[in-house]
């Protein structure tokens, strides 16, 4: 009743008006230069190089993108891709909740710390980290292997993991886990009955970033394989080197599987807009 | 139901010393709840990291020496590439805050075909940064798609030089908008999960005794997202501080960044001890630049710790 | 932190369990035609997609055995991969192939093999140009590498720009003077500025660098680095600003000539013929490759090679010696020309006949006149400097930011970078090479 009312007072209200040019005026931000990218990757080669350059395909052509695609390796790449983002996505997850519900909910000596040192691994430039690194993985002999590119994937994406666990686990009152605890339940069952449910949403966004992060991530992956690239890897590596037209071909196929990815985390990204609609 | 009926009394009694023995347990649990991660990182990058650092005070010989700090000074375009690096960060992360947060709060309200606008809003997130750049550089190289159009509507007879060398503002907006499209999908995100964590009551509540929309926002929303926002501006200044494909792209040898530097000492140069000496500076500012987020973003703490 | 010594020591287990085949001998004849198995050649060429296909599906299909043809790195990322394997030794590439720069950082680690009667027996049947054998040996008695490719950098312009050619120039034969006023007279009447130098820097960048040390101050002084400050030398960075001013101003973000051609945004560049090539094989009616342009000391030019080498403990050392031998046999080198666009090795393989693959023949063309110039200066890459040839490239890089993009005094900063060029020389010791004059003892600037 009282939603109804405000949904009509909204409609006609000129903030909305606002609130729609500027969601279009972003919209379409976001939208042209992804759509450029398709122009130009759909094009016969020599198009791209046209001035002034044609803002559609003309004609249409699927020459560069086909070759792109018919080049070897690219399937198995795309499998060990897929297995490596979901491996990193597990491995920061189950290492960065527990982390994150430290920070959220405890207050111990060192808290200040942990979050500064926290955040100084991304400010350290995992370039320079190469050489050790990949000396580490020989010794152990994990180098070439899926999981060494999980591992330093995982690296990377634990502090954003970390840091993203413990905002949504101080969303959660924990007056919530408390009053579990106090019917008899542990601090872990009210954890894993109670705190998790209620932060799917926000832990869905953390593990999309890790995917997302290992996806697109080309420089580790390529130091620290050599029969086994991910296909960033293999693609980008040549992609730096490729002729203009391959370029946009690499960019449009680096960008789809991201449409897809998106598209699919959608849900967990999104259910939290169903707290907005309740 | 009944728990939230208790719920008051608890938190009063979490207030009060605890038995010994609860609270020696208590104090030790943070750090289990740490130890895996901490382990994990000491592994796999502390060690690494500290192989690496050390190299900055070595010489070639490998004594010790601050020699390589003076070197990191007198290099070619290091004041310049400090000064870029910065205006880069103070345009950039500004900029796009405040575009996610209108994203953010547009993204709340029920506009028609929200689920469509959200998505699209959201892939960005999965575009790699040279895939970015390509792009961005395709559209402000002098043949490329703004000349285009300006030529088709006739507003120009030759070709603009966004991208030359001596056009600073023009290499600077190109960088902005391309780091600013690539990664206010991320900034927006996070906000979101901050802005719904917020109890919907809250905002009910103002409405009930007369907010509006704006004061709501300022008065409630935005004080609520402070955790949220320090997460979110620590992690994209730390990254700034790091742009690199995006500047490679667009400006070549024409605005020199730190990272940019730092990766040439390595690739090109093959010093890692200057290298290492280049990632140690981009390591302090972004730590100071933490340390002055968690100060001036400190959160009350009565909503941060217990 | 206790668990520390335990890894450790599992490591080293772990590194002799796996490093405990016996050493290869070097140089044993493969027999006939036996299948040698996997080899995994790890490249730094042939990176662009098509030229990665084309070296498989058309070069390594005949190879007897199974060629892993990598291309997954660039030369920056290869190095320091190699020389990590290396440290851990456990090496995982059979055969590297890589450019001289690339193989000096690695030959300095003690991380390639010592090819010497490689060579020996492959000389038997084959003719390798002496001087790129000669760059093999890094310097030292031994062959680290056997050359592979060679290449050289030239001009490519847009036949759009002949006509204002500056009154009496021959495109063929034109001096840096005529280059600076051919620009001039392209802006004057265009109102665009179309000449284009790759300056990029990075990864991705751009060789200016090998402008200046092959072509300006050969050119100019007579040599790369003895000269460097000298009069001549004022006068090439004098023509540098006045070619600079009609230069392209995006030129600080070209990696690649060949795509800025393409676009049109330039109309004459200079660049490596592998990163012109596309230009010539895309639209060979509107491209024609020429000579680069001479001074007062001569035309200076610069070639390069790419080299294949087996690492220290490559697992596969019969397959990669067979795999070399298979790169360097005549029908293959002429086969790698067309799908790279470098040049062959071999002396008796020529690429400038009726028969020449698109591009590479219209290149050959111009690499010869360059060759065959009467005042030809052939400058080498710089030869001896060891870890330090990255940073004796960027005192050349720095030069020009200095003195082209941030107008600085000319002198000022030639005796600056000096002083940096003298200090690196100082430190790898190393001697003139040519076009120098010989040296006794470290080559000095004067």
């Amino acid at each position: 009743m009282s939603a109804a009312i405000r949904r009509h007072r909204r409609r006609a209200s000129p903030q909305r008006q606002l609130a729609y040019a500027a969601a279009g005026l972003i919209t379409a931000f976001m939208l042209f230069p992804l759509y450029l990218i398709g122009v130009a990757a759909l094009q016969p080669r020599t198009a791209v190089f046209d001035y002034p350059r044609a803002l559609y395909p003309s004609p249409f052509s699927i020459e560069s993108v086909a070759f792109f695609l018919s080049a070897t390796g690219i399937l198995p790449a795309l499998g060990r891709s897929l297995l490596i983002g979901v491996m990193t996505v597990v491995l920061a997850l189950a290492l960065g909740c527990p982390a994150g519900y430290a920070i959220a909910r405890y207050r111990f000596a060192g808290r200040d710390l942990v979050q500064l040192l926290i955040v100084s691994v991304r400010a350290f430039p995992i370039l320079i980290l190469a050489i050790p690194l990949a000396v580490t993985f020989i010794n152990w002999n994990l180098y070439d292997s899926v999981l060494s590119v999980a591992l330093v994937h995982t690296v990377m994406a634990l502090p954003l993991t970390i840091l993203l666990a413990a905002s949504v686990f101080l969303r959660i009152p924990s007056e919530l886990e408390e009053a579990a605890m106090s019917m008899g339940t542990s601090r872990f069952g009210a954890v894993w009955r109670i705190v998790l449910p209620l932060s799917r949403p926000g832990l869905g966004a953390a593990a999309l970033f890790a995917f997302v992060l290992s996806w697109n991530e080309v420089f580790a992956a390529a130091v620290l394989t050599v029969r086994n690239p991910t296909l960033p890897a293999q693609i980008v590596g040549a992609l730096g080197q490729s002729p203009l037209p391959f370029r946009f071909a690499g960019g449009l196929a680096l960008t789809l599987p991201a449409l897809v990815f998106i598209f699919f985390m959608r849900p967990y990204l999104f259910s939290a807009f169903g707290q907005a609609r309740r | 139901m009944s728990g939230q009926v208790e719920a008051p009394a608890l938190r009063a009694a979490a207030g009060r010393p605890r038995p010994a023995v609860r609270f020696n347990r208590r104090q030790l649990e943070p750090y289990a709840l740490l130890a895996p991660a901490t382990i994990f990182m000491t592994l796999f990058f502390a060690w690494p990291a500290l192989q690496t650092l050390l190299i900055a005070f070595q010489s070639a010989q490998g004594s010790f020496t601050l020699d390589n700090f003076g070197a990191m000074a007198r290099d070619t375009d290091f004041r310049l590439a400090v000064r870029n690096t910065l205006l880069l960060l103070v345009l950039i992360i500004p900029i796009e805050t405040t575009i996610a947060l209108v994203m953010a709060v547009l993204a709340q309200s029920r506009l028609f075909g929200r689920d469509v606008m959200l998505y699209i809003w959201s892939i960005p997130l999965a575009v790699s940064d040279l895939a970015a750049g390509l792009v961005w550089f395709s559209i402000f190289t002098s043949h490329g798609y703004l000349n285009s159009v300006l030529q088709d509507l006739h507003l120009i007879a030759h070709p603009v030089g966004f991208l030359d060398y001596n056009n600073l503002g023009g290499l600077v907006t190109a960088i902005v908008l391309a780091e600013v499209w690539r990664s206010m999908s991320l900034v927006m995100v996070i906000i979101m999960s901050g802005i719904q964590a917020i109890p919907p009551e809250l905002d009910e509540a103002a409405e009930s005794l007369g907010a509006g929309a704006w004061q709501r926002f300022w008065k409630v929303t935005l004080p609520l997202l402070k955790p949220t926002l320090q997460v979110a501006l620590i992690l994209r200044t730390t990254t700034a501080f790091q742009v690199f494909g995006v500047v490679l792209a667009l400006a070549g040898s024409a605005l020199p960044v730190l990272a940019v530097k730092s990766e040439s000492w390595v690739t090109e140069y093959r010093n890692y001890q200057l290298a290492a000496t280049y990632a140690i500076l981009i390591l302090v500012l972004s730590s100071l630049s933490t340390v002055g987020y968690l100060l001036l973003l400190r959160t009350p703490r009565e909503v941060f710790q217990r | 932190m206790s668990a520390r010594p335990l890894l450790v020591s599992l490591a080293a287990l772990l590194t002799f369990a796996c490093g405990g085949t016996p050493a290869p001998t070097g140089g044993a004849t493969p027999t006939a035609q036996a299948n040698v198995g996997k080899v995994e050649f790890l490249s730094s060429q042939g990176q662009a997609v098509n030229e990665a296909e084309g070296m498989r599906k058309q070069v390594l299909a005949g190879f007897n055995g199974t060629p892993d043809f990598n291309t997954s790195l660039t030369g920056g990322q290869m190095v320091p991969k190699l020389l990590a394997e290396h440290q851990a030794s456990k090496v995982d590439v059979d055969l590297v192939g890589d450019v001289h720069g690339d193989m000096v950082p690695l030959q300095s680690a003690g991380a390639l093999q010592d090819l010497t009667p490689l060579l020996q027996r492959l000389a038997k049947d084959r003719k390798f140009n002496p001087q790129l054998v000669a760059y093999g040996k890094l310097g030292t008695q031994k062959q680290y590498y056997i050359p592979w490719l060679q290449a050289t950098y030239m001009m490519v312009v847009n036949k759009k720009a002949l006509q204002y050619l500056p009154k009496g120039a021959d495109v063929n034969s034109l001096t840096y003077d005529q280059l600076a006023q051919w620009g001039e007279n392209i802006q004057k009447a265009t109102g665009e500025k179309k000449i284009g130098i790759p300056a990029a820097t990075g990864s991705r960048g751009g060789l200016l660098n090998r402008f200046v040390q092959g072509y300006l101050y050969p050119s100019y002084t007579g040599g790369e680095v003895s000269g460097f400050k000298s009069p001549g030398a004022v006068q090439a960075w004098q023509l540098m600003k006045r070619l600079w001013a009609v230069t392209n101003p995006q030129s600080t973000n070209y990696g690649f000539m060949q795509e800025p051609l393409q676009s049109g945004e330039v109309w004459v560049a200079w660049d490596h013929q592998a990163r012109l090539i596309d230009a010539l094989k895309n639209l060979p009616d509107q491209f024609q490759a020429v000579p680069a342009p001479s001074g007062p000391k001569g035309l200076g030019y610069m070639s390069v090679v790419a080299g294949l080498a087996i690492p220290v403990g490559a697992p596969n050392q019969k397959g990669a010696e067979a795999l070399i031998d298979y790169l360097t046999r005549p029908d293959n080198q002429k086969k790698t020309t067309a799908v790279v666009g470098f040049f062959p090795v071999l002396t008796d393989v020529s690429v400038s006949g009726s028969d020449a693959p698109p591009g590479v023949g219209a290149e050959a063309g111009a690499a010869g006149k360059q060759t065959n110039a009467k005042k030809a200066l052939p400058a080498l890459l710089p030869v001896g400097l060891g870890a330090k040839d990255g940073e004796f490239n960027k005192a050349y890089f720095d030069t020009f930011t200095r003195i082209v993009l941030h107008n600085e005094d000319i002198q000022t900063v030639l005796s600056d970078e000096a002083k940096q060029l003298q200090s690196l020389l100082d430190t790898a010791k190393a001697p003139c090479w040519p076009p120098d004059p010989p040296s006794t003892g470290t080559c000095q600037v004067r």
